[in-house]
C-alpha cells in the first residue's frame, strides 16, 4: 500500500511513550514565569479577604468589635460566626465526618483559629481591617498533651459534643475522645506475645509537622448573580470533591458551581481539606457581589492548615530467639487537634495505618487508634502519604531496629529472614490487606550491594574503636529501611471520602488530524501529569506524545474524579487513561480493518498503526484512522473517536523499596553529615524514569527534613513556636544531602500497565532510614530509642545522656 | 498614606505606577504591573520565590518597598528568554535535567542563577549550592537545580568561546 | 503580612537624614538594607510614622584602608564586604563572618551597619566587632562622636545610639601582622541565627574573644582573652562560659547551648592559632 521506511525503533521513539525520560511540557510555561497559580488571577473588581485570628489556643470569645474595622478605608466587611449563622455555614462538615467552626462560634480551640474574615477592597486594606477588629477573650485551661488530653478532670474541648456518646467513627469514651479504630486479631496477638521467647515494646513518636507547599493555599471565589453560577478557582488537589460538598454545604446546585484548580504550587496533602477561607471567600462573595480572592500567610499556613502525622504509637514485637517474628501489636494515641479534619477513607479513620506489618510475614498482629482532641490546630493530613502511611512505615522500620538491638542481631539480616517471600503473593497480611506483588529479597540484596554494606560496616565498627581511643568525634551511622506502600485508594467498595466513591477517570478525544486531548480527574502539582499520562496514551494508541494536549482541573470539562494525593493519580487515574485509550484502539481497530477491507480479527496494533496481520506493509495510521473515524461514512460505526473511562480498581498498589543511608554524627554539637543516600524504588512499570527519580529527590528531601529538625512544636500554653521558615525547617541546597537512586521492576498485576505509583514513597521511606542512621550511630553505647526530629540539639542529649562527653 | 510615583526599568523597559510607601516591592510587581512571574512564598524572606534582580544583585522583592526600588534596574524571569521568545539557556538547562516540578521556585531560582552566574561563570558544584541557599524548594531536593545550574554555566561558557 | 502605613524619605545626605529624624523623634527610624527592620514592619512588631532609607547617601559607603585602621562606610553590604580584596587579607574574619549570615540574596542588600546598630543579640557582626575593638562613629545633631563597640551594646536592641543618631562609618584597628583570626557558627542551617558562634583573634601575646547569640547582648570577656593571650585555652573557655548567659528556644535548652559554646569556642581558638602566622 506504501512505503514507510521508518523502522519500528525509531516509530516507536517518536511516539515518546512509556519507558522515555520525556522532557516536560509545562517547563516552557514555567520556566518563563508564565504558570497561572491561584494567587496570579486578577478579576475586575476583585476584593480581598484576610482574617482576624486567636492568639490564644483556648478562650471563650467575649466579643467581636467591628466597628473601627468597618471605619478603615477600604474595609467593605467583616464577617463572624454570627453572620455565617443564618447560611448554616459558621459551621462546615469535615472530611473526617466530624465538623469544624468555620469562624469561632464562642469560643477557640488553637492559636491561629479563624475568628473573623475582613474583606476590603486590597490586601492593604484588608490587613488594616484585621488589625483595628477588637476582639475580646477569656483564656480557658489549655491542652496540648494528648495523653492528659484524655484525663477525668481534663478540660472539655468540644463543648458542641457534650454528652454524644457515638461518634463519626464509633463509640467515644471521654470528652476529649474522638473514635477508637481497631484492626487484626487482638487476642492471639495478645497469646503470641505472652509465650513469645523474645518481646521488644518501644514508644514511637512520628511528631507533628506540616507539609508546607511553597505555594500557600487560597482561592477566589467569585459568585455571578446575573447567572446564578458561582465560580471558585483555588488550590485544590481533589476539585470534584469540592464541588460536590460546596454543593451539599450551601444548597447551590452543583451544576452551578464551577471549581478551577490551576496550577498548583505543590500539595503534599496540604490542599486536599476544606478551610474557612474557601467557605468565607464563597460567602463574601455572595454577601458583595464581587470576586473575592483570599491567599494565605506562611504564617497562617503553618499554625491553621493541615499539619500532619502526630501519632505516638506504642509497640510490641514478638519473636523467636533466632529472629522469626512472630506477632505485633501497636496502639497509636492520635493527635487530631481541636478538630478531626483529616482527610482519609471514611471507613478509616486512621487511615491505612494498618499497613504497619510492614515488609514482614507477621502471622498474628493488632492495631488499636485512639483519636483525641488537644488545643492545637486540625489537620492530621496525608502528607506526601497515603493516609498514614508514613506513621505506619515509620512505626515498623524503627520496630524492626528495636528488635534486633534486643535480639542483639544485625538489622539487615533481621530484615531478610523475616521478608514476605516472592512465592508469597498476592499475600494476605494479618491486618487485612492484600500485598499485590514484590520481591523484596531480590531489592535488598541489590541495595545492600550497591552501597557495599558489609565494608561500611567493617569502617563504622573501626571508627568505633577510633573514637573509644579519643582519636576522633564523628561516629558514623548506617540506616537502613525497607518499606512497604499502599497506595492508589481506591476500590469505591472500601474507600469513600464523606460517601464519594475514590474511583478516577479520564476522557480522550482525538482529533480528525490525529492529535488529541485527553481531560482526567486529578491535578498535578508538580507530578507531570500533562507530561507522564499523554505517555500512557502515546503507547496505547500510538499518538506522539507531543500531539496530545492533557488538562485537569476544571470541573466543567474534565470528567468526575477524586484528584491527586495519596499516590492515586498513577494507579487510578493513570489506569483509567489506559482503558479509555484502549476504547479508542478498540475502536480504531474496526476503522482500520474496514479501511483495509479485512476482518477485525485480521489487523493488528503495531506501534503506531494496525497493519493485516501477516502483510505489516499493509496498514493504516492512527493519523489515517483518525481522519477516517470523522470523515468517512463507515457502516455500523458511529462517526468520532473519543473514549471515557471511570475505572475502579480492584485493589491498592503496593510500592516498595530498600533505602540506605550514611551519616556521620558530631557527638559534640549534634550535627550531621550525611554521607550517602541510595533510594532503590520498586514502583512496577516506570513511566517516565527522569520524573520517577524527581520524585525520589523530593520526597527523600522532605523525608530528611523530618527525621532531622522540621517539627510544629508547641509551648505548654498551646503557643505555636514554629510558624515561621526561621524556626520551621526547611532544607536548602546547602544542607540537603547528594542521593543516588537505583530500581528493580515488579509490575502490579492487576493495573493495566503495571504502575504502582512512586510520589510518597521517597518520604515514606527516607524519614526512617534518616532516623535509623542516627540510632545505628548510637547504637554500641545503649542507646534503643529517641524521637523525632533529631535536630541538633536532641542528637547532642543522646550523645551526653549516653555518657559521651566525659 | 498617599500614593507615590514609583518608576524603574523593569526587562529593559521603563515603567510607572503609583504605589503607597509600604507596599511591597512583590505586591507592586505582581499586582500593579501584572508581573506574576516572581511569586511569594514566605513573606518573612526566608524562601526566594519573590527574587527579582535589581542593579545587578538578586534581591527578594518580598522585603523592599517599590519605593526604594525606584530609579533601580529590574530584571524577573519573564526578561530571561530570548528576545524570539524561545527560552533562555537557564530556563532550557532547568527544562533539560528536570530542575523543577511544581514551578513555583522556579522563576525565583532562574532569577538568581542567571546572577551567580555572571558572578561565578565558572562554579563547582558547591559554590552553587551555596550560592543558591536563598531560595527554597520543595518539589526537587535541589540535585537537578543544581545540575541545571552546572550545565547552564557549560552552556554560557561554550557559547562565549565559540563567539570569541 | 503587611506593614502598617508610613511616609516614605530618601534624603541625599547624612544632614537631611538627621534633620528628619529630629523632626519626627521616635515615630521615625532609619533604613539599611532592611533585612531585620523590613520583616518586623510586616509583622507589625515594628510601627512607625516614617521611614527614612539612607540608600542615597555617599558618605555613608566606602570602604578605606590606612594608618593602621579599617574604615566601612555603614551601609557597605555583606556582599561588598564579601568581595573587597583589601578586607579579605587585612581583617580576613569579617569576611569569614560575612559569609555565615543568612543567604546570597540578603547579603547583597544587609548591610554591615544595619548588622552592628540593631541591637539583634542574633546578628553576627557585633561580637566581631567586640572583638576586634571596633569604634561605632555616630552623627547626630550635635556633631560626631565614636564609640566602642565594646560600650555600644547594653540589651537586646537596646544601644548607645541615641535616637537621632546614625552610624555612619565603623572603624577596626589592624590586628598586628601575623595574628590569627577565625569565626566559627553553629547554626541549624543557611539563614538561621548562631546556636552559638565565637569570634577569637590570636597574636603572640595578645587574643580577643567574643561570641554571638549567648547573652541579649554579644558578649566579650577580657578574661578571656586574657586567659587565651596567655596560652590557657581552657581558661580562656572557662571565662567564657562564665560571662554568656544563653537562653532556650528552638535551637536548643541552656545546657546544649553552653556545651556547644565551648566547642565552637575552642574549634574558633583552634582555626585562629593554626592561622597565626
Amino acid at each position: 500500500m506504501k512505503d514507510d521506511a521508518t523502522a519500528p525503533a525509531d516509530r516507536s521513539a517518536g511516539l515518546k511513550g512509556l519507558g522515555c525520560s520525556r522532557k516536560r511540557v509545562e517547563d516552557v510555561r514555567f520556566t518563563q514565569g508564565r504558570g497561572n497559580y491561584v494567587d496570579d488571577i486578577k478579576l475586575k473588581g476583585m476584593l480581598s479577604g484576610d482574617f482576624v485570628r486567636s492568639p490564644y489556643a483556648h478562650a471563650r470569645v467575649v466579643s467581636v468589635d467591628k466597628d473601627a474595622a468597618l471605619a478603615v478605608p477600604g474595609v467593605l466587611a467583616v464577617l463572624t460566626a454570627q453572620d455565617l449563622e443564618p447560611l448554616g455555614l459558621h459551621w462546615m462538615p469535615t472530611l473526617a465526618g466530624d465538623r469544624q467552626m468555620v469562624l469561632a462560634d464562642g469560643k477557640v480551640l488553637f492559636q491561629g483559629q479563624e475568628v473573623a474574615f475582613v474583606v476590603a477592597t486590597d490586601r492593604y486594606a484588608a490587613a488594616d481591617g484585621v488589625a483595628a477588629v477588637e476582639v475580646e477573650y477569656e483564656e480557658l485551661p489549655v491542652v496540648t498533651d494528648p495523653f492528659r488530653a484524655l484525663d477525668p478532670d481534663a478540660p472539655v474541648l468540644r463543648e458542641d459534643l457534650e454528652g454524644k456518646t457515638e461518634g463519626a467513627h464509633g463509640a467515644r469514651r471521654h470528652h476529649n475522645h474522638i473514635f477508637t479504630w481497631e484492626a487484626g486479631d487482638r487476642e492471639a496477638t495478645e497469646a503470641v506475645l505472652g509465650e513469645a521467647e523474645v518481646v521488644a515494646e518501644e514508644m514511637i513518636h512520628y511528631h507533628r509537622t506540616h507539609p508546607m507547599p511553597l505555594e500557600t493555599c487560597g482561592c477566589v471565589a467569585s459568585m455571578d448573580k446575573v447567572t446564578g453560577k458561582l465560580t471558585v478557582w483555588g488550590t485544590f488537589q481533589a476539585p470534584h470533591a469540592v464541588r460536590t460538598v460546596a454543593s451539599l454545604i450551601s444548597g447551590i446546585a452543583e451544576h452551578n458551581i464551577r471549581i478551577v484548580s490551576p496550577d498548583i504550587g505543590g500539595g503534599f496533602g496540604n490542599k486536599v481539606g476544606v478551610y474557612p477561607g474557601y467557605v468565607c471567600s464563597i460567602v463574601a462573595s455572595i454577601v458583595t457581589g464581587r470576586p473575592v480572592k483570599w491567599v494565605e500567610s506562611r504564617m497562617d499556613n503553618l499554625m491553621s492548615t493541615a499539619f500532619a502525622r502526630d501519632y505516638w504509637m506504642k509497640g510490641r514485637i514478638a519473636a523467636t530467639k533466632d529472629g522469626k517474628i512472630t506477632g505485633l501489636r501497636c496502639h497509636v494515641t492520635a493527635d487530631h487537634g481541636g478538630f478531626d479534619a483529616c482527610a482519609d477513607p471514611t471507613k478509616f479513620p486512621a487511615g491505612f495505618m494498618n499497613i504497619c506489618t510492614g515488609s514482614y510475614d507477621i502471622p498474628v498482629a493488632y492495631l488499636e487508634v485512639d483519636g483525641v482532641y488537644t488545643n492545637k490546630a486540625p489537620g492530621g493530613v496525608a502528607y506526601r502519604c497515603s493516609f498514614r502511611v508514613t506513621e505506619a512505615a515509620y512505626f515498623i522500620e524503627r520496630m524492626i531496629e528495636v528488635l534486633a538491638i534486643k535480639l542483639g542481631m544485625d538489622a539487615a539480616e533481621l530484615r531478610r529472614i523475616n521478608f514476605i517471600r516472592a512465592d508469597q503473593f498476592p499475600y494476605q497480611s494479618a491486618l487485612g490487606w492484600e500485598y499485590d506483588s514484590g520481591d523484596y529479597h531480590r531489592a535488598w540484596d541489590k541495595a545492600l550491594e550497591a552501597v557495599g554494606y558489609d565494608a561500611l560496616r567493617a569502617e563504622q565498627a573501626q571508627r568505633l574503636e577510633d573514637f573509644r581511643a579519643g582519636k576522633t568525634r564523628k561516629l558514623i551511622g548506617i540506616g537502613l529501611t525497607h518499606f512497604t506502600e499502599i497506595v492508589g485508594a481506591g476500590p469505591v467498595k472500601n474507600c469513600d471520602i464523606l460517601g464519594l466513591g475514590m474511583f478516577d477517570s479520564c476522557e480522550i478525544r482525538i482529533h480528525p488530524t490525529g492529535s488529541a486531548i485527553a481531560r482526567l480527574g486529578t491535578i498535578s502539582q508538580g507530578q507531570g501529569h500533562a507530561t507522564t499520562f499523554a505517555q500512557i496514551i502515546a503507547s496505547e494508541i500510538g499518538i506522539p506524545a507531543d500531539d496530545i494536549t492533557l488538562e485537569e482541573g476544571d470541573t466543567d470539562t474534565a470528567p468526575y474524579g477524586l484528584g491527586t494525593y495519596g499516590s492515586r493519580s498513577t494507579p487510578v487515574a493513570g489506569a483509567a487513561t489506559a482503558m479509555a485509550a484502549r476504547k479508542i484502539r478498540a475502536k480504531a481497530q474496526m476503522i482500520a480493518a474496514y479501511l483495509l477491507e479485512v476482518h477485525d480479527d485480521d489487523v493488528e496494533f503495531d506501534i503506531d498503526r494496525f497493519a493485516v496481520k501477516g502483510a505489516p506493509e499493509r496498514f493504516k495510521t492512527m493519523k489515517e484512522i483518525a481522519f477516517a473515524a470523522y470523515n468517512q461514512a463507515i457502516p455500523g460505526i458511529e462517526p468520532g473517536l473519543e473514549a471515557v473511562s471511570y475505572y475502579d480498581p480492584p485493589n491498592m498498589t503496593y510500592p516498595f523499596g530498600a533505602y540506605i543511608c550514611v551519616m556521620e554524627i558530631d557527638v559534640d554539637t549534634g550535627d550531621h553529615d550525611i554521607r550517602s543516600f541510595y533510594a532503590l524504588d520498586d514502583c512496577g512499570t516506570r513511566i517516565n524514569p527522569m520524573i520517577i527519580e524527581g520524585q525520589v529527590h523530593g520526597g527523600a528531601t522532605e523525608g530528611y527534613a523530618i527525621a532531622m529538625g522540621q517539627e510544629i512544636a508547641y509551648d505548654a500554653m498551646g503557643n505555636h513556636k514554629t510558624a515561621t521558615l526561621m524556626d520551621f525547617f526547611v532544607p536548602t541546597s546547602w544542607e540537603t544531602p547528594h542521593y543516588t537512586t537505583d530500581f528493580t521492576v515488579t509490575p502490579s498485576p492487576h493495573h493495566p500497565i503495571g504502575a504502582k505509583g512512586v510520589g510518597e514513597s521517597p518520604n515514606v521511606g527516607s524519614v526512617p532510614c534518616f532516623s535509623n542512621a542516627v540510632h545505628d550511630a548510637f547504637r554500641p553505647f545503649g542507646l534503643v530509642h529517641s524521637h523525632m526530629p533529631h535536630d541538633q540539639w536532641r542528637v547532642w542529649k543522646i550523645a551526653h545522656d549516653l555518657g559521651l562527653h566525659g | 498614606m498617599d500614593k507615590i510615583p514609583v518608576t524603574f526599568t523593569l526587562n529593559g523597559e521603563t515603567v510607572e505606577g503609583l504605589a503607597e510607601p509600604r507596599m511591597l516591592l512583590i505586591h507592586f510587581l505582581r499586582e500593579t504591573l501584572g508581573v506574576t512571574g516572581p511569586h511569594i512564598g514566605c513573606e518573612t524572606s526566608h524562601c526566594g520565590a519573590c527574587t527579582v534582580d535589581m542593579d545587578g544583585r538578586s534581591v527578594k522583592s518580598c522585603t523592599l518597598f517599590a519605593v526604594q526600588a525606584s530609579g533601580s534596574e529590574i530584571v524577573t524571569v519573564e526578561g530571561l528568554a530570548n528576545p524570539d521568545g524561545t527560552l533562555g539557556v537557564i530556563q532550557e538547562m532547568f527544562r533539560e535535567h528536570h530542575g523543577l516540578q511544581c514551578g513555583f521556585c522556579t522563576p525565583g531560582m532562574i532569577t538568581r542563577a542567571w546572577r551567580l552566574l555572571q558572578e561565578t561563570p565558572n562554579p563547582s558544584e558547591e559554590q552553587v549550592r551555596f550560592g543558591m541557599a536563598g531560595n527554597l524548594c520543595r518539589c526537587t531536593g535541589y540535585q537537578n537545580i543544581v545540575k541545571a545550574v552546572l550545565a547552564s554555566a557549560a552552556e554560557l561558557n561554550a557559547a562565549k568561546e565559540a563567539a570569541e | 503580612m503587611i506593614p502598617a502605613g508610613f511616609e516614605y524619605h530618601r534624603p541625599a545626605d547624612l544632614a537631611a537624614a538627621i534633620g528628619i529624624l529630629q523632626q519626627h523623634g521616635d515615630e521615625a527610624r532609619v533604613v539599611a538594607g532592611g533585612h531585620s527592620l523590613i520583616p518586623m514592619m510586616k509583622l507589625r512588631m515594628a510601627e512607625l510614622g516614617h521611614l527614612v532609607d539612607l540608600r542615597d547617601i555617599g558618605e555613608l559607603r566606602g570602604i578605606g584602608i590606612a594608618g593602621g585602621t579599617a574604615e566601612i562606610g555603614a551601609m557597605t553590604t555583606q556582599h561588598e564586604l564579601i568581595g573587597h580584596g583589601g578586607l579579605a587579607s587585612a581583617l580576613p574574619v569579617l569576611r569569614e563572618a560575612a559569609l555565615q549570615i543568612a543567604d546570597p540574596q540578603v547579603r547583597y542588600l544587609g548591610t554591615i551597619g544595619g548588622n552592628v546598630a540593631n541591637g539583634d543579640p542574633g546578628n553576627d557582626m557585633p561580637a566581631v566587632m567586640q572583638c576586634l575593638g571596633a569604634r561605632f562613629r555616630l552623627c547626630g545633631p550635635e556633631g560626631e562622636r565614636e564609640v566602642a563597640a565594646r560600650d555600644f551594646y547594653e540589651a537586646a536592641f537596646f544601644t548607645a545610639r541615641a535616637e537621632e543618631e546614625i552610624l555612619s562609618r565603623i572603624l577596626i584597628p589592624l590586628p598586628p601582622e601575623g595574628t590569627g583570626q577565625a569565626y566559627v557558627k553553629q547554626k541549624r542551617k543557611i539563614g538561621d541565627y548562631a546556636t552559638a558562634a565565637a569570634a577569637v583573634i590570636a597574636g603572640r601575646d595578645s587574643a580577643s574573644v567574643a561570641m554571638t547569640n549567648l547573652s541579649d547582648t554579644p558578649v566579650w570577656s577580657a578574661e578571656a582573652g586574657a586567659a587565651l593571650a596567655a596560652g590557657h585555652v581552657e581558661g580562656c573557655v572557662e571565662a567564657m562560659l562564665a560571662a554568656i548567659d544563653p537562653q532556650e528556644d528552638m535551637r536548643g535548652p541552656i545546657p546544649f547551648k553552653k556545651h556547644v559554646a565551648a566547642v565552637v569556642l575552642r574549634r574558633a581558638i583552634g582555626a585562629a592559632l593554626a592561622r597565626r602566622a
